[in-house]
């Protein structure tokens, strides 16, 4: 099978032309660097992605805090992730890294602030 | 009051320029905010992909902004957060206001981190009517990624900017139907990654040579109308395409926040719409801009640096180290749609230009000219009108200007 993929590893954004087999690669054309080999490996074989988002905070300068997964997550993992963070609140203060939620639906993945944040009493 | 620095607006590039210029000397430095943290736009965009360069990380913006205000708090430096900066003279007074009332500072040096503001509907000829369920890109990303809000349920987005970007996918995983992006360039604006991991992966197509042609609903928006448009950008009638949407994000670009300047009395550059500066990054002796509030960025790890060299700069005219030798024009040639500086002094040792190329090129030659006397020429791969390039230019190429530095980009067809 025929797939293309533009690498997203740095801005050059390499057009990668791969042909591949079941679970094998067997030609790959395009791109500049091995990162870019290693993407489309992946991407073929077991795409993830960063996720990042928010949760609710309590008693803090905004009412919702950034979060992201510590590492990448696999892809269909996006949605049941985003589902369970709707029911998180959490309360200030907060500080950048804290970890929200561990391993996430048991992921290994674990939920972590990308901001501080200070209780504000109001 | 007397302030040696005063520095307006405290996002990446106002925070970077403070700690700069501290570093380099000066010491007397009062940093002015108007909202109620510092941080400026990074503070929404809870995505990552910022600070690859700075930190050689990938960081979320919150988080790139987080270091900065740990090493601001660091220094003694003083912060008025909640003022708002309504006035500069020429002669460095700076007014602002906040709860406490109107502050005059008389300054010796002023940088202008302000950052940029996003064109809304009233800057593009949507036609129509005004209904309510149209937003800018940014107006919903401040609106959901710090107040919860989601702006509406079924979207279409005008613009293929990285905001918009951006947006599709942070509402998609929000539970947000979106219908497409269009984009009236045959080519989009945002970067690659974005594409990929912002419309692919959730299935939103791309309308390339496409523009919103019309707009129901009179209270409360309704649907939309897309039409493809021509190589004149004229849109093909016979060809719309509906989509029933309550929500409309525009990204259709930013514009340096130039209200102070413009209260300056000085000209802008009109492509750029931002001031129109030396290689130190001055309007005039003594004021300096960095950062989106010069010239609109797409990378923080840009605004950063440039606004450390602001900071420097600044510290280096407080010393009086600045040369005042007279000024070389710098014009955009061929295919190039800005420079910055736009002036350079006769003695110039040497700095870094930002341009845009007009057109996406694979792979270009830049070339540097004095009048039409090719100086210079330098292979450059992969320019989009997206990415803002930089280049190091060096002294000697400079000294044997005489009469205006022109910058042309030629593409390389193999
Ligand atoms: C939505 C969006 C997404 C982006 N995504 C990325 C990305 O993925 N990766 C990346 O590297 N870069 C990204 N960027 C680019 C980069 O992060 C920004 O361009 C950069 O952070 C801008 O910094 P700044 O200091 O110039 O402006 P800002 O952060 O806008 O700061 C300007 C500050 O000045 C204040 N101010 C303005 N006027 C006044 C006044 N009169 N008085 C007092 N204060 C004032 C404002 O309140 C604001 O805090 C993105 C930009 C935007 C807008
Ligand atoms: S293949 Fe290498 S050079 Fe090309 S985009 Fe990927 S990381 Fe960049």
């Amino acid at each position: 099978m025929n797939k293309q993929f533009i690498c997203i590893c740095c801005p050059k954004g390499c057009i990668i032309d791969v042909t591949y087999d079941h679970d094998k690669i067997e030609n790959i054309q395009g791109n500049s660097c091995k990162r870019g080999a290693s993407y489309v490996q992946d991407e073929l074989f077991s795409p993830t992605r960063m996720l990042t988002s928010t949760v609710k905070i309590n008693n803090a300068m905004h009412k919702m805090l950034s979060v992201q997964t510590d590492k990448p997550i696999p892809k269909d993992m996006i949605f049941p992730i985003m589902k369970q963070l709707r029911h998180i609140c959490v309360e200030a203060p907060i500080n950048i890294n804290d970890i929200i939620i561990a391993n996430i639906l048991d992921t290994g993945v674990n939920i972590i602030a990308t901001r501080s944040m200070e209780k504000i009493t109001k | 009051m007397n302030k040696k620095l005063v520095i307006i607006g405290a996002g990446s590039g106002g925070l970077c320029a403070a700690i700069s210029a501290y570093k380099h000397g000066t010491h007397d430095i009062l940093l002015i905010e108007q909202d109620q943290e510092t941080g400026g736009i990074l503070n929404q965009c809870i995505h990552n992909g910022f600070g690859l360069h700075t930190f050689q990380e990938e960081l979320t913006g919150p988080a790139f902004a987080q270091r900065l205000k740990d090493e601001i708090a660091q220094l003694p430096i003083d912060i008025w957060l909640d003022t708002c900066v309504t006035n500069i003279t020429k002669e460095k007074m700076v007014i602002c206001q906040n709860k406490n009332g109107i502050h005059h500072i008389q300054a010796q040096a002023i940088i202008i981190t302000a950052g940029c503001y996003e064109r809304s509907q009233g800057a593009i000829a949507l036609t129509g009517h005004r209904p309510k369920g149209i937003y800018t890109a940014g107006q919903a990303q401040k609106y959901l990624n710090q107040d919860g809000y989601l702006v509406g349920k079924n979207v279409f987005i005008l613009g293929s900017g990285d905001i918009g970007l951006i947006m599709a996918r942070r509402m998609s995983l929000e539970g947000a139907k979106v219908y497409g992006v269009a984009e009236i360039m045959p080519y989009s604006n945002g970067l690659k990654r974005n594409i990929v991991q912002c419309l692919d992966d959730f299935d939103i197509p791309l309308y390339l040579s496409h523009t919103i042609s019309n707009i129901f609903g009179k209270d409360k928006l309704e649907a939309i109308e897309i039409s493809p448009v021509d190589e004149n950008r004229q849109i093909i009638p016979n060809q719309a395409k509906r989509f029933n949407v309550d929500t409309l994000l525009l990204s259709v670009g930013l514009i340096p926040e130039n209200s102070l300047i413009y209260q300056l009395g000085l000209p802008l550059d009109t492509k750029t719409k931002g001031p129109i500066v030396d290689e130190f990054l001055q309007l005039l002796p003594g004021i300096f801009a960095a950062g989106n509030g010069l010239h609109v960025h797409d990378l923080v790890d840009h605004v950063a640096s440039e606004a450390r060299q602001a900071g420097i700069n600044a510290s280096l005219y407080l010393e009086n180290k600045l040369s005042n030798k007279p000024m070389i024009q710098i014009i955009p040639g061929e295919n190039v749609s800005y420079c910055v500086p736009q002036f350079f002094h006769q003695d110039s040792s040497g700095f870094k230009l930002s341009l845009r190329v007009k057109l996406p090129m694979p792979k270009a030659k830049l070339q540097f000219f004095d009048d039409n006397k090719l100086l210079k020429e330098q292979v450059m791969m992969n320019l989009f009108p997206a990415e803002m390039v930089t280049y190091q230019i060096s002294a000697d190429v400079l000294a044997s200007i005489s009469t205006k530095l022109t910058i042309k980009a030629v593409m390389i067809n193999e």
